[in-house]
């Protein structure tokens, strides 16, 4: 197959940047998209040029590293896929592409197709954890999950943190990326001494980083490729609501309505 | 010659470890602000090392090339971690897991660190629940099990096909909450290039910021090295993309012995290579074994789809061959045996690829038990080959996945440099000749959560008042020398791209340092690798500037790494003259193909010492064998 190929250009975070042209052929459907922008590199750094920058990491969707807007998509035209799984068998001999990097004010652009992500890495230092530092702790099977809340916290802990959920997101709103975690914590028996206080350090923090609002667009979810549901942002809400209208902290470690 | 003393701690294998540790010295709470830790790794084992020493007060400077440390390569372990529970009461315990691992590993591993293993290995579970990794749980709550090769037990734990993922996310949480206290700083884009070794002592590391290719130095009081394997020496295999043998390699070229180059695991069940363009291979988990049987057409030639090749004209040579392990027999032992039926013509599609049926355990337990163990691993699977494993069998071959060898280290973990540690798939101590399934993630933890926060405090108890700056000239000459060798990579004006050579070191590592090696396919490969060496130095081409993010810089510098290791890689394996685990020369095996080993000549670990002036040396570390004796191993 034969492409055109329209990508994003940017030398660094003070450059104004723009599309750049090219025309790439011998494309085969088995390829991945990123095979197919390492072909094209490959070709141009033969050529002596400064071929096209992008994260990835490790090519199968889990690592996060993957980070492109494909003709306008976070992520590209796949379900529930990362950049780095979308074949170009999705693609027609002839198609023009138009490659993008994750766009938000909260992450600047490195160079090209790159962006800096950080501020996730900030969010989660304001409460993702639960406080355990290594050592001898309690026997597992001493406090039992039932199955259905395992697979629960699960469906949120799958979350790769690639920042698909901002970039789709009219507003740039973080908020299925933490959702995700404070659900996945706060669900679990050993997430509960903390859950109150995270829900609260967590939301200020994604505020404090410059993300938007959350206006109900559902575009995050769409674009996730773990597929993690809005359902997570309704419970982050609730619990950020209590901890706000209680006091939460008491000696008994219980909500309490001021 | 390398001085090498491992330090095994005297007393009964049961005793030892706890001896050690009412023995090591310690450091004081209030003194541990003074040192600085450099972790070279957030994978399983920087990011649990960071974390533990850390919280312990340290101060600890991390560093990774991805733009997160949640993104390490540990994220894509999918099947699994093994402990020693019990909680099936199918007859485990820590002298099971040991014993397991030993002979997993062909009697080529050091079995008091394997001991020591097996032991620390159910607090992991412990400590990553209370972390909140969402491990699988049966319908009363309880944690859930499944079984792994090589073993008759079912201790193996998991998070759907993401265990590696929810592992690493709970060391990297328990790492940033470190960060916000203040006791570590990330540095995420960011390569280290060389170690600093000042009166015989690691004192820190020269390093280069990605994003701006600035080389700068960090005096520290103790380097740890968690930078994870080097497979991509292969350019096909099944780690990330950017996995890289440059910090152990460098550190290696400054001092620390390396181990056992040439044990490198090559993975039973992965998507086959499928073109010309591909750059990285899929593996399909292990845990697929548990319920998938591996066949091919029992007649050469055979075309028909698999569902039309009745029972009798299939050939399920794992089963056959191996009665009492069948399709769960170890990793090394199942690759060969693909290998071996492809070589003879029985491929399917008279390609190098076989069957990896469900067809049987769809019947048996229904879709959607399958669909909840594999879902993940089926739709990964379909996405990448448009086949659906619920509809038609998978079809895999064996691909590059792990290395047993590493950079040596003494009972503390600490490589014969003071002050220089190796941790997870960087060091070579517990998987000898090859590892089992879902003991990488366990043992990348041990050493993280439980040993090295340990045992580091031996070395540094007394050190922090004669602390070394980055004002010391070492400091500033090494910075010199990754300068000029960032500035020669970049005058590369020739014509093959960093990726071209590298693609071409693979191929000659697959042909002749693969699955099967032979004594004159080991020499015709030294001999290739100087030619690419030299295509390297004379007619690579470098684009770009060094002042901003270069990712051809990136790789050319890897490769160049990349050329010695595959280099000493093939010496390694000529050299050691005989067949164990998965490496496998084929002067010596037995009628049926079986690795024959040879105890007296090769019971050791060949460490070898870099020389700025000619070859490298080799030293060996005699290996015990007191708590298991010798024994041929059999699956049968
Ligand atoms: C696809 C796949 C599936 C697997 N599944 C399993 C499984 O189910 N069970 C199991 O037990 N094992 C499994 N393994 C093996 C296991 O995942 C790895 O052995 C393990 O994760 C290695 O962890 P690590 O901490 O040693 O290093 P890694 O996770 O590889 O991390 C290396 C770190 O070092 C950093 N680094 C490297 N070089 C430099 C440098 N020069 N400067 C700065 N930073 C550097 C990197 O940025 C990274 O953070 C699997 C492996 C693969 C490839
Ligand atoms: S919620 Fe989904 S889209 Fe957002 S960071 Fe996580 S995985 Fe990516
Ligand atoms: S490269 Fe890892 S998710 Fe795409």
């Amino acid at each position: 197959m034969r492409m055109i190929l329209h990508i994003w250009r940017q030398s660094g975070p003070e450059d104004k940047g723009g599309f750049q042209r090219h025309e790439l052929d011998g494309v085969e459907e088995d390829m991945s998209f990123l095979e197919m922008l390492d072909t094209l590199n490959e070709r141009i750094i033969a050529a002596g040029d400064d071929p096209v920058t992008f994260d990835s990491d490790c090519r199968e969707g889990i690592c996060g590293a993957c980070s492109c807007v494909i003709n306008g998509r976070p992520h590209g035209p796949g379900h529930k896929s990362t950049t780095c799984q979308v074949r170009m068998r999705a693609f027609k001999d002839g198609d023009e592409i138009w490659i993008e990097p994750f766009r938000s004010g909260a992450f600047p652009i490195v160079k090209d197709l790159m962006v800096d992500r950080t501020a996730f890495d900030r969010i989660i230092e304001a409460g993702g954890y639960i406080s355990a530092h290594s050592g001898p702790k309690p026997e597992p099977n001493a406090s039992l999950v039932p199955h259905p809340v395992a697979e629960e916290a699960m469906d949120a802990a799958e979350c790769i943190g690639c920042g698909a959920c901002v970039a789709s997101c009219p507003n740039g709103a973080a908020m299925l990326f933490t959702g995700a975690k404070v659900s996945h914590l706060g669900l679990l028996p050993q997430g509960q001494p903390e859950r109150w206080k995270r829900a609260r350090t967590m939301v200020a923090q994604m505020d404090a980083e410059g993300f938007g609002a959350c206006t109900n667009y559902a575009e995050c979810q769409d674009a996730c490729p773990k597929g993690i549901s809005i359902r997570f942002i309704g419970r982050m809400n609730r619990d950020f609501m209590k901890a706000s209208l209680c006091e939460p902290d008491t000696r008994q470690g219980q909500l309490k309505a001021h | 010659m390398l001085e090498l003393d491992a330090g095994i701690p005297d007393g009964d294998i049961r005793d030892k470890w706890r001896n050690h540790l009412e023995h090591v010295k310690l450091v004081g709470p209030r003194n541990r602000p003074k040192y600085d830790i450099v972790v070279v790794g957030t994978g399983l084992a920087g990011a649990a090392a960071a974390a533990s020493l850390a919280a312990q007060g340290y101060r600890v400077h991390v560093m990774c090339f991805q733009d997160s440390s949640r993104r390490a390569h540990s994220i894509a372990a999918q099947g699994g971690i093994n402990a020693p529970k019990n909680y099936r009461n199918d007859g485990d315990g820590v002298y099971r897991l040991f014993y397991d691992t030993q002979k997993g590993g062909d009697f080529r591993s050091r079995e008091a660190n394997v001991w020591r293993l097996a032991e620390v290995a159910t607090g992991i579970i412990d400590q990553c629940t209370a972390q909140g990794v969402p491990f699988a749980r049966e319908y009363g709550g309880q944690l859930a099990n499944r079984s792994f090769g090589g073993v008759l037990v079912e201790r193996t734990f998991y998070c759907r096909g993401q265990t590696g993922q929810q592992l690493l996310l709970g060391g990297y949480q328990a790492l940033h909450q470190q960060v916000a206290a203040g006791n570590a700083v990330m540095y995420p884009r960011t390569e280290v290039q060389d170690i600093v070794n000042i009166d015989g002592r690691c004192r820190g590391v020269v390093y280069r910021c990605l994003q701006t290719g600035e080389i700068r130095s960090l005096a520290a009081d103790a380097v740890v090295l968690a930078s994870g394997g080097y497979g991509n020496v292969f350019f096909h295999s099944t780690n990330a993309f950017n996995s890289n043998a440059t910090a152990a390699w460098r550190a290696h070229k400054r001092g620390a012995g390396f181990a056992n180059p040439c044990y490198v695991q090559i993975h039973p069940t992965c998507i086959p290579v499928s073109g010309h363009f591909q750059c990285k291979l899929t593996l399909m988990s292990e845990s697929l074994r548990n319920d998938g049987r591996v066949w091919v057409p029992r007649n050469p030639g055979d075309t028909r789809p698999p569902h039309q090749i009745p029972e009798g004209d299939r050939y399920y040579y794992l089963e056959e061959r191996y009665p009492s392990f069948g399709n769960l027999v170890p990793r090394d032992v199942a690759a060969r045996n693909a290998k071996y039926v492809c070589d003879d013509g029985l491929g399917v599609d008279g390609k190098q690829q076989v069957y990896l049926d469900f067809t049987d355990a769809i019947e048996q337990r229904g879709h959607q038990v399958i669909a909840e163990r594999y879902g993940n691993l089926f739709d990964m699977y379909e996405e990448i080959t448009t086949d659906s494993p619920f509809k038609t069998p998978m079809r895999i071959f064996p691909a590059v996945h792990y290395c047993m060898g590493g950079l040596w280290v003494d009972y503390n973990l600490m490589t014969n440099i003071p002050g220089l540690y190796a941790i997870g798939e960087s060091n070579f101590s517990d998987h000898g000749a090859n590892r089992l399934g879902a003991s990488s993630l366990m043992q990348c933890l041990a050493d993280g959560y439980f040993i090295l926060p340990q045992t580091i405090n031996d070395s540094l108890h007394d050190i922090y008042q004669d602390k070394v700056g980055t004002d010391h000239p070492a400091f500033a000459q090494h910075e010199k020398q990754a300068r000029e060798h960032i500035d020669w990579l970049m005058a590369r004006t020739g014509s093959r791209t960093p990726m071209a050579i590298h693609k071409e070191l693979g191929e000659v590592m697959w042909d002749k340092c693969g699955m099967a090696r032979t004594a004159d396919g080991l020499k015709e490969a030294l001999v290739r690798i100087d030619e690419l060496k030299d295509a390297y130095e004379h007619d690579m081409v470098v684009p770009g500037r060094a002042d901003t993010t270069n990712q051809a810089l990136e790789r050319a510098g890897r490769l160049g790494d990349f050329l010695e290791l595959g280099h000493l890689m093939c010496r390694d394996a000529l050299e050691r003259d005989e067949s164990c685990g998965c490496h496998f020369r084929e002067e010596h095996q037995t009628e049926d193909g079986e690795v024959v080993r040879n105890d007296d000549e090769f019971g050791n670990v060949g460490v070898w010492e870099w020389k700025d002036d000619g070859p490298h040396e080799k030293t060996t570390e005699d290996l015990t064998f007191d708590a298991l004796p010798l024994m041929t191993r059999s699956y049968k």
